[in-house]
């Protein structure tokens, strides 16, 4: 047991990444109708809205402190940000530390806002094109802005930490009798888990619980008859788009703490999702949810030395080798529904 | 001529001479001048431009043919020149034997994610044939299938490099270099008509060669029933079903003649410059040759060629040129306007080629989904010339 519980806890944070963006991939897929290869460009994009907002909060201003010296003999120049120097060192230095979690708050607007512009400006056109085309102008998007934000950022990964408050490991071990220091989980992935649950939740509960959500539903069964309805349809679609583009967006603004930000990080996470789209059946919600985890832990399990032994280096070909097999045996995948994009 | 009705023989004609002539038209600058910039006629970029000429071609007998969107065609590109660089390591550095091995270790990868792959059709095989190629990809990268035998098949990040304690059984007293039969590869003539400067590469020339014969083979498979079988896949599958046509063994075949090609395009790749990386698998990779084959135009017999001839002649340029040599050029401009102007033309420009290659790309789809084929016939219709048109009709991608 002392194995396999890390396993699955390793994966557990990798899976919520697959999962979240999975799911805005089938939001979009089931919605829309649209192939969206610039999906893993958003998941970037919220990470760069940490980057972007701990940078924006620590902006300093220097002054000059004539108590002090620095090893010339000038006065010692020194780094006020202007958030201490406005809510005073204590409450300014919390912001800071805590600009990750704030970059969710941020974050909402600038993916909305990214999202719609996406859909009214460009997919919107091609709805009626062949699935091909979607996928390779959204390709051609997705380079543009990665270049953009390596043009900004740069080409080398970013650090953004987390909180000093979720520094450090909980002992999950000694809580279940286990030794302890043998199953340790960092706090801020544990967290990183419980934030996907929930967003998660929402969105189901969104789509289940409200009018707006059952419309929604409607239209993905069946988009002309809710359309002859009287119900504005497209708008509601291109809410949804957005939606799923601040999903994938918190995706990529709380990984970055886990993996430092780097320009092409969306399109290391876009391919995978895609095969957890596909595997979990094109067009269920709940399949790519359950297939973001499954993959991801079954990542983990292969990353065992206990199964390395066996096939060196299996972890990195495995989901391909998994949706390869899946695919041919359940060609729906796993909760794919009958009639839902089968060609 | 060759079994080729009118039409045909002017479009391989005009292919021929572009390949045969290339330094020519390549170098129409005098090398002195300020736009020599603009010559591609050195020879690594067109070779580059034959190699991929070739890809392309080959893939649009997939794609343009039978509609079917591969995502993964590096895979094989890559696996021709694994398989050239082993060669060279085992016998010689004549590239027959590697040429030969590369295309039939691609077409035998092919028959089997291809007999897979196609099980499912549109966006499924898409993501088939990516997942295969990543796979691939990643067996390559960290050399997997060397660390499960025990020895090294792809030399992992490094590289498959050619080393002095290589077996190399036939080398003898041979060149050094990859060579045809004693003919080096990297050998050239160089020709000075007053200003001007023209280079005929041999390496390039064996690859114009292979480029003509991939292009006529290509035409005879467009124009055959197979061709004809082909286009009734992507027109309509199932009614061809119900005619009791079973329409896999065609998609196969074309799956694994165009991953043949890819097999091909990396032997020369190999041949070219004795080396073979992982990075040519990466999916990207196959993204590239989907955005040459729409580029030049879909389903079209030259479309292809163009495609690539003018992704990698931009890339080779604009990814050259860099700040300074921006500032040069815009130097006539008022200072602040030069300043604004080259700040937004190095997002584009130098490492920014990506930019303009995404943007080129979003551009070509939106606009002119039929490619620069499309592009040119539109112009002419424009003009309301009744030229022989050199391009046969544009059928858009399903």
């Amino acid at each position: 047991m002392d194995v396999i519980i890390p396993q699955i806890l390793n994966g557990l944070d990798k899976g919520s990444a697959y999962a979240l963006i999975a799911l805005g991939l089938t939001l979009i897929f089931g919605t829309l109708g649209v192939v969206n290869f610039a999906h893993g460009a958003l998941f970037m994009i919220g990470a760069f809205c940490s980057v972007a907002l701990s940078k924006l909060l620590s902006v300093s201003y220097v002054t000059e402190d004539p108590t002090q010296k620095d090893f010339l003999g000038n006065p010692l120049k020194v780094e006020t940000p202007y958030v201490e120097s406005w809510f005073g060192p204590e409450v300014g230095g919390a912001i800071i530390d805590w600009s990750v979690p704030l970059a969710i708050l941020f974050s909402i607007p600038i993916m909305i806002v990214v999202g719609l512009v996406m859909e009214r400006g460009l997919i919107k056109h091609f709805y009626k094109r062949p699935h091909a085309d979607q996928i390779l102008v959204t390709f051609g998007l997705a380079i543009i802005l990665q270049e953009l934000v390596r043009g900004i950022y740069g080409a080398n990964p970013i650090q953004t930490p987390a909180p000093d408050a979720f520094k450090g490991s909980v002992d999950f071990g000694a809580a279940f009798g286990f030794d302890p220091n043998v199953i340790i989980y960092p706090y801020w992935r544990m967290i990183y888990f419980f934030f996907s649950a929930v967003v998660i939740g929402g969105v189901f509960a969104f789509l289940q619980f409200t009018t707006f959500g059952m419309v929604v539903r409607a239209g993905m069964a069946d988009r002309a008859t809710v359309g002859l309805l009287g119900i504005n349809i497209d708008r509601r679609f291109t809410i949804m788009f957005a939606i799923a583009a601040v999903v994938a967006g918190w995706a990529g603004v709380m990984y970055a703490p886990i993996n430092a930000p780097n320009y092409h990080m969306g399109m290391d996470f876009l391919v995978l999702s895609f095969v957890v789209v596909v595997v979990g059946g094109m067009g269920s919600l709940p399949g790519a949810v359950a297939a973001g985890f499954l993959l991801g832990i079954l990542e983990s399990f292969a990353s065992m030395t206990a199964v390395k032994e066996v096939l060196d280096g299996i972890d990195q070909i495995i989901i391909y080798l998994v949706a390869i097999i899946i695919l041919l045996t359940r060609p729906r995948g796993l909760m794919g529904k009958k009639g839902v994009m089968e060609d | 001529m060759l079994g080729l009705d009118k039409k045909d023989t002017g479009l391989l004609l005009v292919v021929v001479v572009l390949a045969l002539f290339a330094p020519f038209i390549l170098n129409l600058f005098p090398t002195n001048s300020g736009m020599a910039f603009f010559n591609g006629g050195y020879p690594d970029l067109m070779q580059r431009f034959a190699i991929f000429g070739i890809f392309a071609i080959g893939f649009n007998i997939l794609f343009g043919l039978t509609g079917y969107l591969s995502f993964g065609h590096a895979a094989f590109l890559g696996v021709g020149s694994y398989a050239a660089v082993w060669m060279f390591k085992l016998l010689n550095f004549n590239i027959l034997p590697g040429l030969v091995l590369s295309v039939i270790a691609a077409g035998l990868l092919s028959v089997l994610i291809g007999y897979i792959s196609l099980r499912r059709s549109g966006i499924y095989f898409s993501i088939l044939t990516l997942a295969f190629a990543q796979m691939m990809y990643a067996i390559a990268y960290s050399d997997l299938l060397g660390r499960w035998l025990g020895t090294t098949i792809t030399n992992g990040e490094t590289g498959l490099q050619i080393y002095n304690d290589d077996p190399q059984i036939l080398l003898g007293n041979g060149p050094n270099v990859p060579h045809l039969f004693g003919l080096e590869m990297r050998s050239k003539v160089d020709l000075a008509l007053g200003p001007w400067n023209f280079t005929f590469p041999v390496g390039y020339y064996l690859c114009a060669i292979l480029l003509i014969l991939a292009f006529y083979l290509s035409i005879r498979i467009f124009r055959s029933p197979f061709g004809l079988m082909l286009r009734a896949i992507k027109s309509n599958q199932t009614r061809m079903m119900y005619t009791g046509l079973n329409a896999k063994p065609y998609t196969l075949a074309a799956f694994v003649i165009s991953g043949m090609y890819a097999g091909l395009a990396g032997g020369l790749l190999a041949a070219m410059d004795p080396l073979a990386g992982a990075e040519r698998m990466y999916w990207t990779e196959s993204g590239a040759v989907v955005i040459m084959t729409i580029l030049g135009g879909v389903g079209t017999l030259i479309g292809p060629i163009l495609g690539a001839g003018t992704i990698k002649y931009m890339e080779n340029i604009i990814s050259k040129m860099n700040e300074s040599l921006l500032d040069s050029w815009f130097a006539f401009l008022p200072d602040w306007l030069q300043h604004a102007v080259v700040w937004v033309a190095t997002w584009f420009t130098g490492e920014g080629w990506h930019m303009t290659q995404g943007l080129l790309f979003m551009l070509v789809i939106i606009f002119l989904p039929g490619g620069l084929v499309e592009g040119g016939q539109k112009l002419t219709g424009l003009f309301g010339r009744k030229r022989a048109q050199t391009q046969t009709k544009t059928e858009p991608a399903e």
